[in-house]
Order: structure tokens, then C-alpha cells, then sequence
């Protein structure tokens, strides 16, 4: 029954994924995700499914091509460091076109680093991660609502893509309570007769999950599968949201719950005369480009200001959209500092001033 | 006229690309066999590994996977959460298994998974060229223990049976060899039971083949078998490591 209650998200994105029909989960503790397999070790039997606490990342992601291959929906989750970890399996994946839902609740780094929140992995998220050319489809939520959202829609873009899939979210998605109704999707069916799940020697061919390609002539064909397969992401899942954007003359560009900070900021500006929207990509691949190229062609926008709990790397890409045609400012924080809505208003008000100054 | 012998249709008609001398093809055959004697074709699930038998994806007449280096066991766990009734094997060698992703094994066996390995020792890394495997007897001479494997410098010889045997998990471990027909007919037995254990639903079983490299040895497949029972034997004996259906 769809209800409105009050979850922790890592919780709540648990219960989420075993309502989008999440049969087998494996994971390997890590904080802040540890409420993730929590749950599914004590729900996740209960619906039909099987928890498997895995001995390390890499098991975890093994395990997942292993299931994915099947064509059963299977999801693992981690932080940060066991994603980096699981790189071998997500390529192969990848690869292999084989389906699965990871979860990444980035903490700080590198290394180590530390377990609160961070987008330090907006790369390795994006830009592949692993060995070879591929792109990992990947989502980022700002509140826990719209992380149980898109996790539920991940399973089905990973059988639609037969691809992995992932969602970026952060220490705080993962570790604040917030009202969420979590939806009971329709399980739509896909074909599964390139799976492997035991052959009759009649009904189907016989099914090979397979990356390996010695042959350059068909690593070519591969390859451009891959590829063909990547433009229809980028032409048909670009998500993202425009905030007061209509007649903004700063236009931030945030992800996750930064982008949520920054719409408090915006607010605190309009109240002061201060004329400030946000683009929000929600789908980090493929990256709403265009969107960023119509804003920066509009006489009305002075400039861009990426917010980025990182150094900056989702700049790249505003960078890449923008084409350059407007200013582009950067107000980042490292070390696990979020930034303040006070921070990013007085900071839009600083850049204001000293436009007008001629600086 | 009568027909003795048919191939089994658990093979495909790719011929192996194996060297000439290569116990990969004999055991292939028999884990076909194996499968297909027991009526499981239908259901069985492969797995191919990185290393020589890393084109065993075109052999085995049956779906498989191809796998990341070593870490067959957790894909296999995987399959077989996923689909527990099927049948799910791994097939590896010993860079693959007990190097790279003894991890994977280990924690395998520790679960009790319900899958079945077949492990091929022939005591060196035959698909790169002959470089040192962790079953590298002491003395061996290999593309990176030029002067034979030292103990202090580059390990002492992994025995994966008795490793394995301390786990609660696994169900059943044998080590067999391929010297002659009497010892092809056992190995066979023993490929036969592990793949039965798991159609029953019992835990893990590993069947560890001793295989031959002659290419890599430097010898003819004849004095492979040869230096294998005078050197590899006293090191990794035959026979039963576990067995919980037998000592039932």
C-alpha cells in the first residue's frame, strides 16, 4: 500500500527497489550505506527475494553480472571506495551488456577519505570508471522521495539498456529522515532470450554473456553496439530541472542535495530583488547539454555558477554545454563541508556587485 | 552396424584450440559428459574463465558466461541466487583460482555455495606464457622464477584441496589426474558426483584436476605425465579432501 511515512534514505531506497521487484541484492558494508543491505538482509527474504552479504565489492559486483545475466532485476550498493573496487565488474558489464542497479552514496576522498557527504565521484560515476569505452547510465537525487523514484525507474532502464545503472547520492540522502511515499510500480516484462537461464536446445539460441573479443573485427561490431546504444541514451534519458530559470540572470548548475541547498539560496535572493534560477541535471549520463546551451544563448543570463561539494568536476560538462558563451563561476567545497544557503546567496550577491564595478 | 561411441551434445563441434598434449580437451569432454549423463544439459549454466580455457564459452554446448579474472565463484554465486535450480559451474585454472580469485573461492566454499568448480593445477600460467603460479612446485623453473621458484622470495606452493577442506561450507573436494584410463574413468567419477551433489542441493564441490602444460614444460605430453607423477604428486596427492555424502 502506498503511504506517506517518515524513512532514513538508505532505508527507504531499500524498500523502494524490493517494490520495483529487486530479487537479489548483494553488498558489502561500508558507511553511510549500511542501512542499505541492513534492510534487505531483513526484508528482502521476506518478499521472495535473497540477501547476500558479499566479502568484498568486488564479490559484489561479480555476483551482479552473474545475476544480472539472467535477466533477474538485481541491484548492489556502496560508497565511494567499493565502487572504485567494483570497476572490473562495472566495465564488464558494461561490456557484456548485462543489467544491474548500484547505489553509490558518495563519501569524502581520496582514499579513504571520510564518511560524510561528497560528489568527489562525479567522475568516476560519469565518465566510465573502468577499463575500456562504456558509460555507466547514471541518476542523482536531491531528496529521499526522488531517490526511491528513480531507483524504482533504474531497474527498469537497466533491462530496457541491458546495462548497469547507477545512482548517485551522497552521505546525506543516504543518512536523513524525510516523508516519502514509496510507489509499487508495474513490472514491466522484458525479453530475456539473450539471458542465460539454461537452454533447451530449441527455443532460443544458445545465451553467452560475453565481453571478450579477441578479434579486433569483432570487437569493431561490439564496440559500435555500444556506442549506437549510448547515443539513444543521450537522445532519450536526459533528465533534469529548470527552478525559476525563466528570467534568471545567474543561473546555478548543481546535482543531489547541493542543488536542493542551492534552491534555498535562490529563494533568500528573489526575496532580496536578486534575479537567480537553477538548473538541476538529474541524469549526470547522459548530461542535459542542450539545456545549458539555450540558457547561455539567452541575452538575459549574465553568467553560470556551478555549486559543487568537490573540487569541480561537474563543471566539465557546464563547461561543454555552455560552449563557453556566458561566464562561468565556480563556488566549491572540499572536505565534506556543505555549503550554506547564506553562502551561495551572498556569493551570487558578490559576483552582482562586482560586475557593476567593472571588476 | 552397431554404434559404440557419440560425442556428447554438451559439446559443441568447435575444435579445441588447446597444444597439442593439453589435458584441457579430456577434462572438457568429461564435465560435458557429466552433465549431460545426468539429464542436466537443460539447466546448466557455465562458466568460462580468463587463462587457456578462456574460449570454453565456444565448448561448452550450454549457456555460459564469461568471466572476470578469477572471480567466477561470486558470478556463479550470483546465477545461482538468482536461479537457484539450475545447475552452475565454474571452470578455472590455477592463476585464475588460486591466485587472483582465491578470495572468490574461499568465500564460496564458506557459504556453502551450491555450485560446482572445476579446477585444472598444472602448476604454472599457461595462456601468458609461462610465468609462476602459486602451484608452482619449488624448484620450478618459469618465465618469472628463471632460476628455478624460491620459497622465501616467491611463496610456497598453494594446495587448494586441503585449503578449502578446512570450510564447513564445502560439501565435497577430490583431486584427481589424467595419467591413464583407469585414472580418466576416476576423474570422471569424481567430475560425475560433484555435478549429482549439486542437483541434490548440496553445498559446495570442487573437483581439482591435475593437468598438464607440455608447452610450458618444455617437454612432450608423454614426459609431461612423467614429470607430473614424479614432481607434482608428492605435492598434491589423490583423493578424497571431503566428502559429507560419502560419511553419511
Amino acid at each position: 500500500m502506498e503511504k506517506t511515512v517518515l524513512m532514513k534514505g538508505n532505508e527507504a531506497i531499500a524498500e523502494a527497489a524490493i517494490r520495483a521487484g529487486c530479487k537479489v541484492y548483494f553488498g558489502y558494508p561500508i558507511t553511510p550505506q549500511n542501512e542499505i543491505p541492513e534492510y534487505m538482509a531483513a526484508n528482502l527474504g521476506k518478499a521472495g527475494g535473497t540477501f547476500v552479504q558479499t566479502e568484498s565489492e568486488l564479490a559484489s559486483i561479480s555476483m551482479l553480472y552473474g545475476a544480472g545475466g539472467t535477466g533477474e532485476r538485481a541491484m548492489t550498493s556502496s560508497s565511494s571506495i567499493g565502487i572504485a573496487l567494483m570497476q572490473e565488474g562495472i566495465s564488464f558489464m558494461a561490456g557484456a551488456q548485462v543489467p544491474g542497479v548500484i547505489v553509490n552514496m558518495n563519501r569524502g576522498g581520496p582514499g579513504l577519505g571520510g564518511i560524510q557527504a561528497s560528489q568527489g565521484d562525479y567522475f568516476q560515476a560519469t565518465k566510465g570508471g573502468g577499463n575500456g569505452d562504456y558509460y555507466t547510465l547514471c541518476l542523482a537525487p536531491e531528496s529521499i522521495q526522488e531517490a526511491c523514484d528513480l531507483v524504482q525507474l533504474l531497474f527498469d532502464l537497466a533491462q530496457k539498456y541491458r546495462q548497469p545503472v547507477m545512482m548517485l547520492g551522497d552521505g546525506m540522502i543516504g543518512q536523513m529522515m524525510e516523508p516519502v511515499c514509496i510507489k509499487e510500480p508495474e513490472q514491466k516484462e522484458y525479453d530475456l532470450s539473450w539471458a542465460t537461464r539454461g537452454w533447451d536446445g530449441v527455443s532460443r539460441e544458445r545465451a553467452i554473456i560475453n565481453s571478450h573479443y579477441p578479434n579486433p573485427d569483432d570487437m569493431v561490431i561490439q564496440n559500435g553496439i555500444l556506442q549506437e546504444k549510448y547515443r539513444q541514451m543521450e537522445a532519450e534519458e536526459v533528465r533534469y530541472e529548470e527552478y525559476m530559470c525563466e528570467d534568471a540572470e545567474t543561473i546555478m548548475v548543481a546535482w543531489g542535495t547541493v542543488a536542493r541547498i542551492c534552491k534555498s539560496a535562490i529563494k533568500s535572493l528573489r526575496n532580496q530583488g536578486v534575479k537567480a534560477g537553477l538548473i538541476r541535471p538529474i541524469s549526470l549520463y547522459p548530461f542535459p547539454y542542450a539545456i545549458l546551451e539555450e540558457y547561455a544563448k539567452k541575452d538575459q543570463v549574465k553568467r553560470f555558477l556551478t555549486v559543487e561539494m568537490c573540487a569541480g568536476q561537474m563543471v566539465e560538462d557546464v563547461i561543454i554545454g555552455t560552449k563557453s558563451l556566458k561566464p562561468i563561476e565556480r563556488l566549491n567545497k572540499l572536505g565534506m563541508m556543505s555549503h550554506t544557503p547564506k553562502e551561495i546567496a551572498d556569493y551570487v550577491i558578490e559576483l552582482e556587485a562586482a560586475e557593476k564595478e567593472g571588476k | 552396424m552397431e554404434k559404440l561411441f557419440t560425442k556428447t551434445t554438451a559439446l559443441t563441434d568447435k575444435p579445441f584450440h588447446y597444444c597439442p598434449g593439453c589435458t584441457h580437451g579430456i577434462i572438457h569432454r568429461l564435465v560435458a559428459e557429466s552433465i549431460e549423463e545426468l539429464g542436466l544439459k537443460d539447466k546448466a549454466i557455465g562458466l568460462a574463465p580468463v587463462g587457456c580455457a578462456v574460449f570454453a564459452n565456444e565448448y561448452f554446448n550450454v549457456d555460459m558466461q564469461t568471466t572476470s579474472h578469477g572471480r567466477s565463484p561470486a558470478i556463479a554465486t550470483g546465477i545461482k541466487r538468482a536461479l537457484p535450480d539450475r545447475i552452475v559451474f565454474t571452470y578455472q585454472g590455477d592463476g585464475d583460482l588460486a591466485s587472483i580469485g582465491c578470495g572468490e573461492v574461499n568465500h564460496a566454499a564458506v557459504r556453502g555455495e551450491k555450485i560446482t568448480t572445476i579446477f585444472i593445477n598444472n602448476a604454472i600460467y599457461g595462456m601468458t606464457g609461462g610465468q609462476a603460479a602459486p602451484t608452482t612446485l619449488l624448484g620450478q623453473k618459469t618465465t618469472t622464477t628463471p632460476y628455478g621458484k624460491d620459497g622465501d622470495a616467491n611463496g610456497y606452493p598453494m594446495k587448494v584441496c586441503e585449503m578449502l577442506a578446512a570450510h564447513e561450507g564445502a560439501y565435497y573436494l577430490e583431486r584427481v589426474a589424467l595419467w591413464d584410463t583407469a585414472h580418466i574413468i576416476k576423474a570422471k567419477k569424481a567430475i560425475k558426483k560433484a555435478f549429482q551433489y549439486q542437483a541434490e542441493g548440496k553445498g559446495y564441490c570442487l573437483i581439482e584436476v591435475l593437468g598438464t602444460c607440455p608447452t610450458n614444460w618444455g617437454c612432450s605430453p608423454l614426459e609431461a605425465f612423467e614429470w607430473q607423477k614424479e614432481n607434482m604428486l608428492p605435492m598434491y596427492p589423490l583423493g578424497v579432501f571431503k566428502d559429507k555424502g560419502g560419511e553419511e
